[in-house]
């Protein structure tokens, strides 16, 4: 390809081919104070590329290519680059990743222990990741956690945080010295703005820690904490994993391992203040 | 007919709380199942029973309020039908 960019995120590294300058721009910009590939081979390639010769330069749409595609991905106008190539790595982790079992969460730690959040989209586990990070916690991730089946330890992949639509000003209000991307309007969740994880959590990204609690947040409720069921988590941790099933015994082992170990909370919260105080409390109550 | 449960070393068998979870090497399916599916895989493993000398079985080990044996059969009839348990 014209343009490339090599990048270790975790334990995970990743070369992004692309037609376009720009979109590698940003990436190299975003990305700076990431490691180089640790002996120079990926594990997962991305191809951002035009669907027609013509199209690089008329009306360009990107399409996503690499290891792991979905067929009938649309393409995205040449302004949303940057969004399109952390889709193309994120689908490369779902749909590829063997190594860890991966879980749809996010994850801060502190003193060696992981508190994990996950939800659906909107639930605030990105937000509440990057406030989190900003408050004496290391931001392991705001999308995926890697449990490693063997150790049951959970692995860092501080990819860039995706705040998307009311949570870009808040994250902005409350960390205006961090470093953003672009803002990227128009795209299929809305208006996303990527938020540099701070360099602490990069340097720190090689080392593991022990999962200690698991939350299930909730946006725009009441305040309110329950205890989730072990059963129940699960069943919902299935649902959140995107390699369970691929992952096979080495899986079950690893998730029935995860949910016997750790006390889980959903947690129903009005707003981003309330959620970390409700944080900060189950942590202490430990 | 007999009933068999699948060898124990083909189900990786975790209790989480009410719910246990059942890892079924073969198919490389994952089984949550809630109470008497696990006392009942306990049971028939080894040897293959009847419906009536499982019955006897649980009776040994648990409590039982009232021994139904149509109500134990539509549950062993859930565990075949999930691959769980073979008849013969």
């Amino acid at each position: 390809m014209r343009h490339t960019f090599s990048v270790r995120i975790g334990p995970v590294g990743f070369r992004v081919g692309s037609d376009w300058r720009a979109p590698i721009r940003q990436l190299e910009t975003l990305y700076g104070g990431y490691p180089a590939l640790e002996d120079g081979v990926p594990d997962f390639t991305v191809r951002l590329f035009a669907a027609r010769p013509w199209r690089r330069v008329i009306r360009p749409a990107v399409m996503l290519g690499g290891d792991f595609v979905l067929p009938d991905a649309a393409p995205l106008p040449l302004a949303q680059g940057l969004l399109a190539a952390e889709m193309a790595m994120n689908l490369q982790m779902a749909l590829g990743q063997r190594r860890y079992l991966l879980l749809h969460a996010s994850a801060v730690e502190r003193d060696g222990r992981v508190l994990l959040m996950t939800g659906e989209s909107g639930s605030g586990k990105s937000t509440l990741a990057a406030l989190l990070s900003r408050r004496g916690w290391r931001l392991m991730g705001d999308e995926f956690a890697l449990i490693d089946p063997a150790t049951g330890l959970a692995h860092a992949f501080p990819r860039l945080v995706s705040l998307k639509n009311a949570a870009i000003p808040v994250v902005e209000a409350a960390v205006p010295d961090a470093r953003f991307g672009p803002l990227i309007e128009g795209t299929p969740k809305g208006t996303i703005r990527h938020l540099v994880p701070d360099v602490a959590s990069v340097a720190a990204m090689d080392q593991p820690g022990t999962p200690a609690l698991l939350l299930f947040p909730r946006y725009g409720f009441a305040p309110d904490v329950r205890p989730v069921a072990p059963g129940e988590v699960f069943v919902r941790l299935t649902q959140a994993s995107t390699n369970y099933v691929a992952l096979g015994a080495r899986g079950f082992e690893a998730l029935t391992g995860l949910v016997r170990a750790i006390p889980a909370r959903a947690i129903d919260y009005p707003d981003t203040a309330g959620a970390l105080a409700q944080v900060e409390a189950l942590w202490r109550a430990l | 007919m007999l009933y068999r449960a699948a060898r124990s070393d083909a189900l990786r068998i975790v209790p989480l709380d009410d719910f246990t979870a059942i890892y079924h090497r073969a198919s490389g399916i994952t089984h949550l199942v809630a109470s008497p599916a696990p006392e009942i895989l306990a049971a028939l493993n080894g040897a293959g029973l009847t419906l009536a000398g499982l019955t006897a079985r649980l009776s040994e080990r648990y409590d039982l309020l009232d021994a139904d044996e149509a109500a134990l059969a539509a549950r062993l009839d859930e565990l075949v039908a999930a691959g769980l348990v073979s008849t013969a």
